[in-house]
């Protein structure tokens, strides 16, 4: 269930061809299998996976194999590039421009758009705007109740009509904006199955009274195949402005924003990451690509990593992260710094490599471990710390007796230790040096 | 209308598209690797995942083979039973031998927990069972309101707290109205949560310890609601909760939504847990139970 992340397969496939020089068509072929199924198993539609990997046997056969990259790194470069362009350059602006300026909300029952409403407002209002919230779901028990909740936790106003059909208290919201100085309406409709004409229709008569400047539709990024049928089929009908991707917290690879993003043309501009109502932000497509391919972010990791720690200390961070001078003291840092960006679940998400311990690890426990961790490194010497390869048996019992633990641990620590240090290693000689704090992807510049 | 016509109306485009679509793939083709490549992306399109797809392409492969078809028609059949055969046997949700019959809900954001729940409620209701409901997703605004609504149209009576306060305590006060009441059947809601969240899915292992403590057995079924619009990260889910809360049985909702239905294969086929209702439908007769072998012949009625 837990799979291997692409970068490993690839490296598994490659592992006979320590050739350089081009890319063969061979070669090419076998990787291009390993990226089909990464894609399918992200829920790419297998439409667009189809179209992708002729784009990327194109581009590759014949290219040249970087330097500092191995044939299965310059396969993925060429992927992830790729798949970045696919989903779009930067994240447009909403379209605020007129008053009152209209934001529609669509999409499944359960997609998020309630959720999605409250935090558009929030953040709108952060802007110094005065946005009003108008439920339109009159067919959801309490969905009503639930906006108001939602409106309250944010602090905007939300205005409902019992007892009355959408397009009347759209109508009616309307006015009642002009009245009292609102000047965004954000429009939360009832969720549907795509199939349903008459609520279909609902929608079309909505945006007809509303002319929203922005049409959103909300889609959940665990979806399969079907998100493509679905997208298409509200934007053949709406003509949407733009995709707001949800429950990006879980573990979903989100193939469907690579597949909407495809089919419908339509640019995703938001990514919402969980429940509470600060939790949405603006989608980037390179990000996306990662999480698609199960490779981990080391870019996200650093913008966390950022607000916890100066940005000095952060490249000093990834500076050693990726070096050969990486010890036991850096080790013990790196767990501070961690500890201050979050919980770790979170944290292993983004880390490439460590993607799949997660949901294998008890996290819990994993928790534990680090202090354990950490009361083992607290008791050695300085030297030891920088220089771990002195750590003799005899070190060991004395370590191990000054941190209440049994010596296998110390052992134990000391062999995930050199672990980890090769794991940083062979990201470290391919990232991207130079760039700063902001590394991008393991393997590329 | 009979619960078979229900079911082939409610998968109906899951039939269109994917049966159509095989049928015109074999029909009146010599077997060659295009065609099973085609039946691959077929089977793939309707998020039966590549695991699985792969295996049933295998087995139709060497079935073809030793069977010495070479028509894409007689494929069908074949096709068929593999898929059948992936599924397993009908196994149903079934009253507990001991009263109250517990039945705790769980699963991810959104995917029509309490709209089950409501469903379910009013079928007992219906068959005359005192039924209890408790809203224990005490997280999401109004989501005990909406319980309430459910409860109010099935007659069931329903134990609430106040937005925010602990879920497990819900969950006792309900059992012991369930048991001071005598009640028949008592159905827990719960939060939505990302099987990802280990603190909620602590939270929901408590729930399901203060259910066990207060009653032997219960909670005698745990429904993982699954939303048949999922694609691969179901199986994710399904295995974490499993681990989590010992679920022993898949409601797989909107199925009547989608074009696809195919994720009850994968589920059934790397988790062994089988489906026991599908939702096919918003209406309280929505809720059917799922019978594999009629699941497989909807699909591929014509
Ligand atoms: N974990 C998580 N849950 C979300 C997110 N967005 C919405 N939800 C949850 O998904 C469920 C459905 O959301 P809701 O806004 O009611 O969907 P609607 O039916 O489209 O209005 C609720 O339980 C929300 O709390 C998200 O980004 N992450
Ligand atoms: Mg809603």
């Amino acid at each position: 269930m837990i799979f291997e992340n692409l970068a490993e397969k690839l490296q598994n496939t490659f592992t006979n061809l320590k050739r350089r020089g081009k890319l063969t068509e061979k070669d090419v072929e076998l990787a291009l299998k390993e990226v089909r199924l990464a894609l399918l198993e992200a829920d790419v539609n297998y439409k667009v996976v189809k179209t992708f990997t002729e784009k990327v046997r194109t581009r590759a056969v014949g290219e040249e194999v970087l330097k500092s990259l191995t044939p299965a790194q310059q396969v993925i470069k060429i992927v992830y590039d790729e798949l970045t362009a696919l989903m779009g350059g930067s994240t447009a602006q909403l379209d605020l421009s007129h008053s009152p300026s209209v934001i529609m909300l669509v999409g499944l029952q359960g997609a998020g758009k309630t959720t999605t409403a409250g935090k558009l407002a929030k953040s709108i209002k952060e802007k110094g705007r005065k946005p009003l919230l108008v439920a339109c779901d009159i067919y959801r028990p309490a969905a009503i109740k639930q906006l108001q909740v939602v409106g309250s936790q944010v602090g905007v106003e939300v205005f409902s009509l019992e007892g009355q059909k959408p397009t009347t208290i759209a109508q009616a919201a309307y006015k009642y904006s002009n009245q009292n100085g609102f000047d965004v309406l954000i429009i939360d409709t009832a969720g549907r199955l795509h199939i349903d004409d008459e609520l279909m229709q609902e929608l079309v008569d909505l945006k007809k009274i509303l002319s929203p400047q922005e049409l959103f539709f909300v889609a959940d990024a665990m979806t399969g195949q079907d998100a493509v049928n679905v997208a298409d089929s509200f934007n053949q009908r709406l003509d949407i402005t733009g995709v707001i991707l949800t429950k990006l917290d879980g573990d979903a690879r989100g193939g469907a924003a690579l597949s909407i993003r495809e089919v419908v043309g339509k640019p995703i501009k938001y990514a919402s990451f969980g429940e509470k109502l600060d939790s949405l932000e603006p989608f980037h497509p390179d990000r996306m690509a990662s999480r698609i391919l199960g490779m981990g972010d080391l870019g996200t990791i650093l913008e966390k990593a950022q607000q916890a720690i100066d940005e000095k200390e952060a490249a000093k961070l990834v500076q050693k992260l990726t070096t050969d001078d990486f010890n036991l003291e850096d080790f013990y840092d790196q767990m501070q710094q961690m500890k201050k960006m979050g919980p770790l679940n979170q944290l292993l998400e983004m880390v490439p490599g460590m993607n799949k311990l997660k949901g294998q690890a008890d996290l819990g426990a994993a928790e534990k471990e680090m202090q354990q961790i950490e009361a083992i490194i607290n008791s050695m010497t300085q030297k030891e710390r920088r220089q771990p390869d002195i750590i003799d048996a005899s070190r060991k019992r004395r370590i191990a007796c000054g941190s209440g633990v049994k010596v296998q641990d110390v052992n134990k620590l000391l062999k995930q230790f050199s672990e980890t240090k090769k794991l940083m290693k062979q990201f470290g000689g391919l990232s991207g040096k130079g760039k700063g704090n902001r590394i991008r992807m393991p393997f590329f510049k | 209308m009979g619960f078979f016509d229900k079911l082939v109306n409610g998968l109906n485009k899951t039939r269109n598209q994917l049966v159509k679509q095989i049928q015109s793939v074999l029909k009146g083709k010599s077997l060659s690797p295009e065609l099973f490549e085609e039946l691959e992306e077929i089977l793939i399109s309707a998020d039966i995942g590549v695991g699985s797809t792969m295996e049933i392409i295998e087995n139709l492969k060497l079935r073809c083979a030793k069977e010495k078809i070479t028509s894409g028609d007689e494929v069908e059949e074949i096709l068929k039973d593999e898929m059948a055969k992936l599924l397993g046997e009908k196994e149903q949700l079934k009253p507990a031998p001991t009263t109250p019959w517990v039945i705790m809900v769980v699963g991810v954001n959104g995917v029509g927990k309490t709209t089950t729940i409501g469903k379910l409620a009013a079928k007992f209701g219906e068959e005359g069972k005192k039924v209890i409901l408790a809203a224990g997703d005490t997280f999401r605004a109004a989501a005990a309101e909406q319980l309430e609504i459910w409860a109010k149209r099935s007659k069931a009576q329903l134990i609430r707290h106040e937005e925010g306060s602990d879920p497990a305590a819900v969950a006792y006060d309900a059992v012991q109205a369930a048991k001071n009441r005598k009640a028949d059947i008592l159905i827990i809601d719960t939060a939505g949560r990302l099987h990802t969240k280990t603190n909620l899915m602590e939270e929901l292992k408590k729930i399901r310890r203060v259910i066990s403590r207060e009653i032997e057995n219960a909670p005698q079924d745990v429904l993982l609601v699954l939303d048949a619009t999922t694609g691969q990260n179901g199986l994710n889910q399904a295995k974490v909760f499993k681990e989590a809360t010992e679920v022993n049985g898949i409601v797989l909702t909107k199925l009547d939504g989608t074009s696809k239905g195919g994720i009850v294969i994968a589920i059934k086929k790397e988790l062994s847990l089988p489906v026991k209702l599908i939702g096919v439908g918003e209406g309280i007769e929505d809720l059917q139970e799922f019978d594999p072998k009629d699941f497989v012949n909807a699909l591929f009625s014509k």
